[in-house]
């Protein structure tokens, strides 16, 4: 017997990131840095960008950290997808094109779990471009109220 | 041509969601003339909490399996429901607490501890509840900072020509209210206060115990920066209660309790805190209550707040008018118009618990006593007062009862 939310939550692709993430390591005298953390499952990322000579654009993202497939996965596929745009593009990047690209439906503890690379981003590039703090990433912002 | 009216609730039928209306208390009908201090449960909130004790319950936040997911969904849930109702900017500025002195303790121990001192000035009213009065009292004391009370009148209104005066006795900090007085129903001029608490560069601190069951509240309208109400109050459970505060003041302060689910990461070289609300909600949580709240929230919003404060009012009107009858009690608090669903009174020569016993044999529930406000007992001159309180439930029937008891208390005492 199987249940395809399940056979879903864990497809391949997002096997696939976890066991071999993309943007993984160390970016030494990085640009912009941050740590996050998430009590829930204890997962962690630490992510370090490099900007280009213009100063606006992401030449190098790298994560490390460990946690959970979904934390993990999530934030290697947040490396792809970030790595070349500008830093006002990633401040500005909304959950739901991470989702997307996750493809599976979260439930809002799980989706803390997966916004945790884009959230610790966002809180890198804050810190040394000033751009706006991450909000409305929390999975309990937008709950369907009976 | 359309008029505009307020929708109006009908009591008899309301009166049918709570199940205690069905019984007879010592032969009588029940009149409950006591939702100051705590309101009967209807249906819809018992039913929910037991719904979800059945179906949804695990621990919240922690687990990643069904049951907990349906658990922090209604938890969360009940969360959204505390932000709308407040008209909050964010969830994050709606944490759950125990009640509203654990509220007001939160607010005094987290932001007036590290931010009071001698020269500092922390204001209450004469008016105020202990769970408001007493924790500004001893932090006052603590931290060297001046304590004043804005004085009342004979009537119970808050005299604010006192205020310059108070504002002279140092650099004021914090003012901190009742919204609606438990004793007098006195409904303070919250917005003036708050106005003036700005203008000395104060925080506004609001306890809305009294006013969150009976009228919409708005804490971006109002202005203040930390409001509080608790849930058994407003046909919720007990146990669970809700601190409002503005973002930045919450994310500035310190943790009041440390433990689990307040963290973020623990180490031993030392601990970070967890983002807004949970950074104040350590511990489980009441679950359940917090749901029974939601429900609670929903079951008043049913019914509307307009039409809740109206039919209160009118009420109010009643039994003034009815106990202006009978020469031989005293009314204390402001006029009808100032006035919320509460009314304090003595009856002469008879000591207000003797009147509460009497009563009690015709059924009538009332309190008798200080109500937690020994400083407005003392500036009215009176040790205890009788008082009855109203909500959506009450009906005149219940008001004629309290008024055949008291003959009944005149001729015992006779």
């Amino acid at each position: 017997m199987s249940d395809p939310a399940f056979e879903d939550l864990y497809r391949e692709v997002i096997l696939d990131h976890y066991k071999n993430p993309r943007g993984h390591g160390v970016i030494e005298d990085a640009d912009a840095e941050a740590e996050g953390q998430n009590p829930l499952c204890g997962d962690e990322v630490s992510i370090y960008v490099a900007f280009g000579d213009d100063g606006e654009t992401i030449d190098d993202v790298r994560f490390s950290g460990r946690g959970c497939a979904i934390s993990q996965a999530a934030t290697s596929m947040l490396m792809e997808m970030t790595k070349g745009r500008t830093v006002q593009q990633v401040a500005e990047m909304d959950k739901d094109e991470l989702l997307a690209e996750i493809g599976v439906p979260l439930t809002p503890v799980r989706l803390k779990c997966a916004m945790l690379g884009l959230t610790t981003l966002k809180v890198a590039l804050h810190r040394s471009k000033g751009t706006p703090l991450p909000e409305g990433l929390d999975g309990f912002d937008d709950l369907e109220l009976g | 041509m359309a008029v505009e009216t307020v929708k109006r609730l009908d009591a008899r039928a309301l009166r049918g969601d709570f199940p205690i209306f069905e019984e007879k208390i010592k032969g009588n009908p029940l009149a409950y003339l006591d939702s100051a201090a705590s309101s009967q449960k209807p249906r819809q909130v018992l039913d929910r909490m037991r719904e979800a004790y059945e179906h949804e319950y695990a621990n919240v936040h922690r687990g990643v399996y069904e049951l907990a997911d349906r658990a922090t969904e209604a938890y969360e849930g009940a969360r959204l429901k505390v932000q709308r109702l407040l008209n909050a900017r964010s969830r994050r500025e709606v944490v759950f607490t125990r009640n509203v002195t654990y509220a007001m303790n939160l607010i005094a121990y987290a932001w007036g501890l590290p931010n009071l001192g001698p020269g500092d000035v922390a204001v209450v009213t004469e008016l105020d509840h202990h769970a408001v009065f007493v924790p500004w009292q001893y932090i006052a004391g603590r931290t060297g900072a001046e304590f004043r009370a804005i004085p009342v009148d004979a009537d119970g209104e808050l005299q604010l020509d006192a205020l310059d005066e108070i504002a002279s006795a140092g650099r004021v900090r914090v003012v901190a209210t009742n919204y609606i007085s438990n004793t007098l129903g006195t409904v303070n001029p919250i917005e003036r206060l708050t106005a003036w608490a700005h203008e000395q560069g104060a925080i506004m601190v609001v306890d809305a115990a009294q006013a969150a069951p009976h009228r919409a509240l708005d804490v971006q309208a109002l202005g203040c920066d930390f409001l509080g109400f608790t849930s058994h109050k407003m046909c919720g459970p007990g146990g669970a209660g809700v601190l409002w505060g503005r973002e930045e003041l919450l994310a500035a302060m310190e943790p009041f309790e440390t433990g689990g689910e307040m963290i973020r990461s623990v180490k031993l070289e030392g601990t970070t805190w967890n983002d807004l609300p949970y950074k104040f909600e350590a511990g489980t949580p009441a679950i359940v209550e917090a749901v029974g709240l939601g429900a609670a929230v929903d079951y008043l919003e049913g019914i509307g707040f307009d039409a809740i404060s109206e039919h209160e009012h009118e009420l109010t009107a009643y039994a003034l008018e009815r106990l202006a009858e009978l020469p031989w009690v005293r009314i204390f608090g402001p006029p009808l118009e100032r006035r919320a669903g509460i009314i304090s009174f003595e009856v002469e020569g008879v000591h207000p618990h003797d009147v509460a016993q009497i009563l009690d044999r015709h059924g009538v529930a009332i309190r008798a006593g200080h109500h937690c406000t020994q400083p407005l007992m003392r500036r009215l001159g009176v040790a205890a007062t009788n008082r009855a309180s109203f909500y959506l439930y009450s009906i005149p029937e219940e008001i004629d009862q309290l008024v055949e008891g008291l003959h009944d208390v005149r001729k015992v005492f006779a």
